[in-house]
């Protein structure tokens, strides 16, 4: 079930971005990490609107955006399931793989760090595990 | 729909309300802010049909406003001792003989997920405790609109949370609004859809939240302080 990861009654958001989006960000998360499986029956939208402290439309906008990026299939009368296509949950993670990179490489260069640089810590985290 | 139309009040002498124009549509939950003594409350009761505007029209449904259409809304007054000589299933017995749209069997639902001890008696409960019974008993009435001033004022957090809750349980958004004010912007803005803001009786912004976080990169405090401070007349 979504959310299973939080016990705490309400999501904390961030001000810097849209709530629908940032959930949106945590159900990715959650399927990626495998904490929701493909099949897997999601709360109906008034349930995760109460589970997380969020208004019902909000929660709606936040199905309707994952229905859009094809992670979630509903069924009429039964509600909304994960989607059983492991492929479109392929593409998710390679997309997210690179937007995380993107963005670590953005901020880089806004400190003025040079890509060399970088390379070279990140093999010695890797070496000192 | 409820519509405000150059809408203003006065006090004697002293003008509370300037010119408001406001639509509600159904189906949205929206918080109005303001600092203290910027208007929120006279406005609430003029939506809520208790109070008349000096001048301009409201419309629901494109009738004419006036008392008798407070049956299309439940209107929760900001008032702590609310029928005190009452314990919370006699303020339903209450509400049941005023509204012919209140459901007793809904009242008590809700007071028990909000866990209220309906047999004692309002004056005898907790602050907490009052505000959970007002807040059932408004949400017993079935009406297009709640109108709530200060639903959650001086509670403490937990109370809040658990009434934001039942708010989110206890209305049905394909059919219902709620128009509230509040002072606790930061805890109730997750459930808000949009925020007006006054200040000396007039509306100095209104926005959809999301539109606010996406165009700003603030969230509904830092920018309603923002907007306060910019729209000084």
């Amino acid at each position: 079930m979504v959310g299973e990861g939080g016990n705490e009654m309400t999501q904390h958001f961030t001000r810097d971005k849209p709530i629908y989006s940032q959930l949106v960000d945590i159900i990715c998360g959650d399927i990626l990490k495998g904490n929701l499986q493909p099949g897997d029956k999601m709360l109906s939208v008034r349930e995760y609107s109460l589970e997380v402290g969020v208004n019902v439309n909000t929660v709606q906008r936040v199905y309707k955006e994952l229905e859009m990026m094809g992670l979630t299939d509903t069924k009429r009368g039964q509600g909304t399931f994960i989607t059983t296509e492991e492929g479109r949950i392929q593409h998710l993670r390679e997309d997210m793989k690179v937007e995380l990179v993107t963005q670590f490489i953005q901020s880089i260069a806004a400190f003025g760090f040079s890509k060399e640089e970088i390379i070279q810590i990140l093999q010695r985290k890797e070496e000192s595990k | 729909m409820i519509q405000l139309q150059h809408v203003s009040y006065n006090y004697q002498r002293q003008e509370v309300l300037k010119d408001i124009s406001l639509s509600f549509p159904i189906g949205q939950i929206i918080g109005i802010a303001g600092e203290n003594g910027s208007g929120k409350s006279t406005l609430l009761k003029i939506i809520a049909g208790i109070q008349r505007p000096r001048k301009g029209t409201i419309s629901l449904y494109d009738e004419s406003l006036s008392r008798r259409h407070a049956a299309d809304i439940a209107y929760l007054p900001d008032m702590d001792l609310f029928y005190s000589f009452y314990t919370t299933k006699e303020l339903f017995t209450f509400y049941a003989s005023q509204f012919s749209d209140f459901s007793i069997h809904k009242a008590l639902e809700v007071a028990n997920f909000l866990e209220v001890d309906v047999d004692v008696k309002l004056k005898k409960l907790s602050k907490g405790n009052r505000g959970r019974a007002k807040m059932a008993a408004t949400l017993g009435r079935n009406t297009a609109y709640y109108v709530m001033d200060e639903p959650f004022s001086g509670l403490d957090p937990i109370v809040r949370e658990s009434l934001i809750k039942g708010l989110i349980r206890y209305t049905n958004m394909e059919e219902q609004s709620i128009i509230l004010s509040t002072h606790e912007l930061h805890e109730v803005e997750p459930i808000l859809d949009q925020l007006i803001v006054l200040k000396q009786g007039k509306v100095i912004a209104q926005d959809d939240l999301e539109t606010i976080r996406f165009e700003t990169n603030q969230d509904a405090v830092s920018w309603m302080k923002y907007v306060t401070k910019e729209k000084v007349n």
